[in-house]
């Protein structure tokens, strides 16, 4: 074995540059899918912590009728008292703070131009609302008192020329099904770097979306933030109420986790394709080896080299490729990876809704991904290689000596 | 004779049987063998003379299990080798017979030390039992200093003599030569043929070459004769070895 694996490696030494970017060749599609796969896992774990932290928190508490999809704000689709709920929840040992939250939706129009918003009417000293209070740009944060001003994020401020001050029109849905508008100034503007969300959302006063919806004592939900993400079942279970349903982060980012599975399903794919494009230059290279070397194959078969032999050797060979283009691949990825870990990935405003994306995404590479695309790397080149090496053990011995056919 | 570790008795380590050889190009046959019958003995020194095309490296190649006769029957040893397969053929190849080849064949990565050791690692030799015979063959072939060269760094001569020292390696009872010295200039033909015709008196191997140089067929005990597939004189005059002269 140790002899065979140094003959295959002075064979790889004869065609020193082709060996070495066949390798290479290998170690770039390893190295590229080592950052595609840190990518879209930095890119989806982004995004799932964009979303507990901005919107779904790990639990949320809701009326037994509350439909999400409708933004209901009838009385009996909400949770009454939701101070006092929120209060009973945040005694709990795991909880780090339960906090109420309305929503609706509403219109903001500015001279000509209008724009569909969410309104999110929040508690904001609540410790729940420090991602935008610490994302705030330009004017003031809101206080639990202030009746006429708002939070608008960053791109939407743009979008519609608002600064700190100006005044426009908000309408919005009230509980008893009519539209209400109101004066409102646009008291800071926030940023979360994450557009899909800064764009479609403004923030008032629990209070004022209260008053202004009709809803009075009421909320959409009571957001809980876990110190501990994998309390969340136990907690869940410690909340179960006839009266609630509780839902946590997973299935209220269902679409997310979906839709993780089709990327993953999807990468597999484009692993396979990136893969098998990189062995059919290690095919080359081996079936060139082959050509090249048909005499020799000869000799050997003539002194009593086996079939079985031979076709090792050549199997020797592409291990070897695939173990050099392996290293260099995962130094390479490894390189890639720490840069874009480190300084981040701009891909702008590519968010979708529901789907909150980060303006930035720093790669993150699982040792499971790592393991998994060097083993699948390694395998596919040496599949690859069984070519090769049934075409050299099957040659006649006598054609062969000749040179072949 | 001084050594005999291969020639223990009389007996033929082959032996031809009617044999032909029908190579088919598309349509075309061509028919390298009619009918070849032969036989030779252990220790033997023949030489297989003919013109291009005669049947000489045919021959050869079916002696030493390369190619299988289209019909007829070859025996090795006593054992019918005709119909062997693949595998069998390749078995029958490592342990009993030696190739030495007109281009000089060996592995251009290894060193004369490896490519002499590589059939003993193919038998599946112990390194000290390879170690040992290596030496000692590179000694016979007088090329104890040049063991970790490579081939490119051997004149053609001392790569053929690397060729007979690793067709030596296991102990075969039958070495094949293919037009041994016809690359080389006369005095490594020369130093090829003596070191052969040394080694088949000392070791007793039976050595059989194919050949159309009048310097080299001299060296021969014996002189089979081959024209258009078939043997046309078989002279064994030269069969007492005392005869055969180690100067040209």
């Amino acid at each position: 074995m140790v002899q065979l694996l140094r003959m295959a490696f002075r064979d790889l030494g004869r065609n020193r540059r082709r060996s070495f970017f066949s390798s290479l060749a290998l170690a770039m599609g390893l190295a590229l899918l080592l950052l595609m796969a840190a990518f879209i896992r930095g890119e989806m774990g982004s995004a799932m912590e964009s979303s507990i932290r901005l919107q779904t928190g790990h639990l949320q508490i809701r009326a037994q009728s509350y439909d999400e999809s409708k933004t209901s704000l009838k009385w009996e689709d909400l949770v009454e008292n939701p101070d006092q709920v929120a209060g009973r929840i945040a005694t709990l040992a795991p909880v780090k703070v339960a906090t109420p939250r309305l929503f609706a939706t509403g219109i903001v129009s500015v001279r000509d131009e209008t724009a569909g918003v969410r309104v999110f009417g929040i508690d904001p000293l609540s410790e729940a609302n420090a991602p935008y209070r610490e994302g705030m740009v330009d004017g003031e944060y809101l206080t639990a008192d202030d009746r006429s001003g708002i939070l608008i994020g960053q791109p939407l401020a743009e979008k519609l020329g608002l600064k700190v001050g100006d005044q426009f029109n908000l309408s919005v849905n009230t509980s008893n099904g009519d539209v209400d508008e109101q004066l409102f100034s646009v008291r800071g503007i926030y940023s979360t770097e994450t557009n899909a969300f800064d764009n479609f959302t403004v923030f008032m006063p629990l209070a004022k979306a209260q008053a202004m919806t009709q809803t009075e004592n009421h909320a959409s939900t009571i957001l809980v933030l876990l110190k501990d993400k994998a309390q969340t079942d136990v907690v869940a279970a410690a909340l179960q109420s006839t009266n609630y349903k509780v839902l946590n982060w997973i299935q209220m980012n269902e679409f997310m986790t979906t839709y993780e599975e089709f990327a993953n399903a999807y990468m597999y794919i484009l692993y396979l394709i990136v893969l098998g494009i990189t062995a059919t230059v290690i095919v080359n290279t081996l079936v060139m080896a082959v050509f090249e070397r048909t005499r020799e194959i000869g000799i050997l078969s003539a002194i009593g080299m086996k079939g079985r032999r031979i076709m090792a050797m050549f199997l020797a060979e592409s291990s070897l490729l695939a173990v050099g283009g392996i290293i260099m691949g995962l130094a390479l990825g490894y390189l890639a990876v720490t840069y874009f870990a480190k300084f981040g990935f701009y891909i702008g405003n590519m968010g979708i809704t529901g789907f909150l994306i980060s303006n930035t995404v720093y790669t993150d590479l699982t040792l499971e991904d790592a393991v998994n695309l060097t083993v699948m790397a390694f395998v596919i080149t040496l599949l690859a290689g069984f070519y090769p090496a049934v075409l050299a053990a099957r040659m006649e011995p006598v054609e062969a000596l000749h040179g072949g056919k | 004779m001084a050594g005999s570790e291969h020639k223990e008795n009389n007996m033929e380590v082959t032996k031809i049987e009617n044999v032909t050889r029908v190579f088919k190009t598309g349509k075309v046959e061509t028919q390298a063998l009619r009918g070849v019958s032969l036989s030779i003995e252990n220790g033997e020194f023949t030489a297989l003379v003919g013109p291009s095309g005669s049947g000489k490296t045919t021959l050869l190649q079916l002696i030493g299990c390369l190619d299988k006769p289209t019909s007829g029957r070859v025996f090795i040893n006593g054992k019918d080798v005709s119909q062997l397969n693949r595998n069998q053929r390749a078995d029958m190849r490592r342990g009993t017979i030696g190739f030495i080849f007109q281009f000089f064949a060996l592995i251009p990565t290894l060193t004369a030390y490896e490519n002499i050791e590589l059939p003993m690692l193919l038998m599946g030799q112990s390194a000290s039992e390879r170690r040992e015979r290596v030496m000692q063959l590179l000694e016979s072939v007088d090329l104890t200093d040049r063991a970790i060269y490579r081939p490119d760094q051997l004149s053609g001569g001392q790569q053929q003599r690397v060729a007979i020292a690793r067709a030596l390696a296991t102990k075969p009872a039958l070495i094949l030569a293919d037009e041994p010295t016809a690359n080389l200039d006369t005095p490594n033909g020369r130093q090829v043929m003596e070191t052969m015709t040394r080694l088949n008196q000392e070791t007793g191997v039976t050595f059989v070459f194919a050949t159309h140089d009048p310097r080299v067929i001299q060296y021969a005990q014996r002189v089979i004769t081959l024209r258009d597939g078939l043997i046309v004189e078989n002279n064994i005059e030269n069969k007492d070895e005392e005869k055969v002269s180690l100067e040209v």
